[in-house]
């Protein structure tokens, strides 16, 4: 336990499951209808939120006495622009391939409201290293939801799982397919996401029943 | 802490410096990196002419570009001849080569050639160039590879297709630059560009028809090859729509070049 404190620990474990930013604060959805028809793109997408919310984190807990309160937002917005869009160039000169992959993600990622959320309540508040450890708990509770989403969606609605397909062969009628099973093509769609997520909500306060609301 | 950060005159001096430092390191990363991007970019097209070509190194069921370190040297050995096609109102009117080209335009590649500014140009009434690569592919096969480009449902969509002297399609690459992963960005997947080997671009009557991604139709398996159509990817209408689109409106414009290649046969 050396490295960490009770405390600290606390930060990177509460928003997996208790503070969860979906099932929880319901920040992020939009990010999280859009790109998980795919569990590949999930992955990519919560290690890009996880670096992004991380560093960004420290950048702004570094500058929070500095910045005047009036244009906080409009301050935390620049800091989150500058650097997806650096780390959008880096990748492009240095790992191209990469770069195509994430394409879509880098425009979602300036829209992801935990983003913002976690700069203006927690980052401006507290220390850097406080700070970084409450964005990657914050990145990896949502990265945890998209990559459960996005495994049922891929699953149910394709048949396959990053891109294997582990069910059999949709056309040429093999494993589960020649059974009479058929792919779900409504859980390629957005609003099955939401449906996921409202199923992974239930769950979640049906096991812990203080998270429920009067 | 003993500024006071609420300050009008603090607030504007803080607004300004960020902007300068901001700006300042957003200008130097891109101008720095920008020589870079740009090589990865040429590359990367030479891969997809390639990959158009059969010269690819796709596994059972994965697109595999040749490896980048390979793909500028096998570029030169298997295209073997380079066109650009000038082209006004449907009529092809002048016809230059690689060097041609190249002399009247700084030693500018013909495969480097902005398709979406000759498709405005085109537009706007003025002449379209149309760059066209000629080599053999996997299997020794004379084919000719065209790029294409449109729309999808977000963002720009475009490709290289690589057809036969009877335009008929031996190989496709699609590419997009923002469609939805898991539907409309499985344009690029095999599953989908494959379909399209094989299939005519030429209906019955030998006049142009291109490829319809089309719903609803009776042959998924891809098996007939003659009715110019391939089977849609589910969820990714209007992109699908979009590669039909280009398709039409992009590789008719080689249907004179095929017809004089054919006159010059007979």
């Amino acid at each position: 336990m050396g490295l960490l404190s009770k405390k600290d620990t606390k930060l990177i474990t509460d928003p997996l499951a208790d503070n969860n930013p979906i099932t929880i604060q319901v920040l992020g959805i939009c990010s999280a209808l859009a790109i998980t028809a795919e569990l590949k793109a999930s992955i990519v997408m919560s290690i890009s939120v996880l670096f992004v919310l991380g560093v960004g984190n420290v950048v702004i807990s570094l500058m929070r006495n500095i910045i005047p309160s009036k244009i906080r937002i409009i301050v935390q917005l620049v800091v989150v622009a500058a650097l997806v869009i650096i780390v959008d160039q880096v990748l492009k000169a240095f790992a191209y391939e990469l770069s195509k992959t994430l394409s879509v993600f880098v425009g979602l990622i300036i829209t992801n409201c935990i983003i913002m959320g976690r700069f203006e309540a927690f980052a401006l508040g507290n220390g850097p290293w406080r700070s970084f450890l409450d964005g990657i708990g914050n990145a990896a509770g949502y990265g945890a939801i998209l990559i459960i989403v996005g495994f049922f969606r891929e699953l149910l609605g394709s048949g396959t799982l990053l891109g294997f397909k582990v069910l059999g062969d949709p056309i040429e009628k093999t494993g589960l397919y020649a059974i009479g099973y058929e792919n779900n093509g409504f859980m390629l769609l957005s609003p099955m996401a939401l449906i996921v997520v409202g199923i992974i909500i239930w769950v979640q306060r049906t096991k812990n029943k203080a998270l429920i609301e009067d | 802490m003993a500024m006071d950060t609420d300050k009008n005159s603090y607030t504007i001096l803080f607004a300004i410096g960020m902007v300068v430092v901001v700006g300042a390191l957003l200008a130097f990363t891109a101008s720095s990196l920008k020589p870079t991007i740009t090589e990865n970019e040429r590359i990367e097209k030479q891969q997809n002419i390639l990959y158009a070509m059969g010269i690819n190194e796709n596994d059972e069921s994965s697109a595999n570009f040749v490896a980048t370190t390979q793909a500028p040297e096998l570029f030169t050995e298997k295209v073997s001849e380079q066109l650009v096609l000038e082209s006004k109102d449907g009529e092809i009117i002048s016809q230059m080569t690689r060097k041609e080209f190249m002399d009247a335009n700084n030693g500018k590649e013909p495969y480097l050639i902005n398709i979406k500014k000759q498709k405005s140009n085109a537009k706007s009434g003025g002449v379209r160039k149309l760059p066209l690569f000629i080599g053999n592919n996997k299997e020794g096969k004379k084919v000719y590879v065209a790029p294409i480009y449109g729309k999808g449902l977000w963002d720009a969509i475009w490709g290289y297709v690589a057809v036969d002297e009877n335009m008929v399609v031996q190989g496709a690459y699609f590419d997009h630059k923002g469609e939805t992963p898991g539907l409309g960005a499985n344009i690029k997947q095999r599953y989908f560009m494959d379909d399209f080997i094989g299939e005519h671009l030429l209906g019955e009557s030998g006049a142009f028809k291109g490829i319809t991604v089309a719903k609803g139709n009776a042959d998924p398996k891809n098996e007939d090859k003659t009715d110019n159509e391939v089977d849609a990817i589910a969820g990714a209408t209007i992109t699908g729509d979009g590669v039909t689109a280009m398709i039409k409106s992009d590789l008719k414009l080689y249907k004179p070049y095929f017809d004089s290649l054919k006159s010059q046969k007979n």
